[in-house]
């Protein structure tokens, strides 16, 4: 029989912040290429920028531009949380925190949406 | 559901009988152990091993949450056993007990420790008095803030719970761990201290709190109720302001 890994900090709120705030921000990075090629196309011309723009408008790319949004507001929310931990000395109370972080993130996504982008 | 009790078989005393998993090496041993009141994970140990099977091997001193000998995993949890009770941890009447994660294991539910204060001494974790100590006592008050840090991670046992706790040592077995860098933060607040340079360069490397990845697990996991976190936190500022007075003489 091989030995069992106790996995002791699976699921807790702290483990859940660290590998949210990871994942959004290889998201996040993974997107930058795609955002200076858009910007590349302005240089070309407002032709070429307005036709690229047209390429967003399908629901595929829509639905990953609200991800975008909820990523980048749980990254930075997850982010001031572990500023606010190293350099204001905030004594967190882990769970209560790590979900206001998340639920803001999720407010932040709602309004993109409700705001008709 | 707790399993039924032959009294006459488990002994006097016992309000019903526990089903125990005991991690030995590669395989588990199974042990049903009399369910008493007040009775505390040590406790089921002990009477494993006195009863039932004198070769299991465990580690304990004081029994009262002092000695921070007795750290085990309880159902997938760490914690020190001497002061956590049966009806607290296993509702059921189940227990599965294995030795503290992250850490070699000597025999059973024993772990070697070695590695654990290996990493204090790398973080220097010991009080350095400097060439020409006073004479005299310092008088250092209660309420100053160095002070009130130092009180606030002074009170660990050393019981490794932390250690196992922590994902980041699993993942570095070289990263210095919650308790190596928590005494650290206690000794860099330390007014009479004379290698506070010193310890701020040895918790500074790769392996050391910057590794931190704020995780919680030691602070939620520590029987003291300290905040090992939060000491790193510390030695994270204090590591990057020295840092940037080391960049601003040299420009």
């Amino acid at each position: 029989m091989t030995r069992r890994m106790v996995r002791t900090s699976l699921r807790r709120p702290g483990y859940a912040a660290a590998l949210i705030h990871r994942l959004s921000g290889i998201a996040l990075a993974l997107f930058l290429p795609m955002h200076f090629i858009a910007l590349g196309t302005a240089l070309q011309g407002a032709d070429r920028f307005e036709s690229f723009l047209g390429l967003t408008q399908n629901g595929f790319v829509r639905t990953g531009e609200w991800g975008l949004v909820c990523a980048l507001a749980v990254h930075m929310a997850l982010g001031l949380r572990v500023l606010a931990i190293e350099w204001l000395r905030y004594r967190e109370p882990t769970a209560r925190v790590v979900s206001g972080c998340l639920a803001t993130a999720f407010a932040v996504g709602l309004l993109f949406l409700l705001s008709g982008a | 559901m707790t399993a039924r009790v032959d009294h006459a078989a488990v002994g006097p005393g016992a309000t019903g009988a526990l089903r125990v998993r005991v991690r030995r090496g590669e395989t588990v041993a199974e042990f049903v152990v009399p369910r008493r009141a007040n009775q505390t994970v040590l406790d089921v140990v002990t009477e494993i091993q006195r009863d039932q099977d004198p070769t299991l091997a465990y580690r304990f001193a004081c029994r009262v949450g002092m000695c921070g000998s007795c750290g085990m995993t309880v159902n997938g949890r760490p914690r020190w056993t001497c002061r956590t009770r049966v009806a607290t941890v296993a509702p059921d009447g189940e227990l599965l007990l294995e030795p503290l994660r992250n850490l070699p294991v000597v025999k059973d539910l024993a772990v070697d420790m070695e590695p654990f204060f290996e990493k204090w001494r790398r973080a220097h974790g010991f009080f350095e008095p400097g060439e020409n100590p006073p004479d005299d006592f310092v008088a250092v008050a209660p309420d100053s803030p160095a002070r009130q840090e130092v009180d606030a991670g002074i009170e660990c046992i050393a019981c490794g719970v932390c250690y196992a706790a922590c994902d980041l040592v699993t993942w570095n077995p070289d990263y210095l761990g919650p308790a190596a860098l928590n005494r650290a933060w206690t000794l860099v607040n330390d007014v009479r201290d004379r290698d506070r340079d010193g310890r701020l360069a040895a918790v500074a490397g790769d392996a050391g709190c910057h590794s931190c990845h704020s995780h919680m697990s030691c602070t939620e996991h520590c029987p003291k109720g300290l905040s090992p976190t939060f000491a790193i936190a510390g030695l994270k500022r204090e590591t990057g302001k020295a840092a940037l007075r080391r960049f601003w003489r040299r420009g």
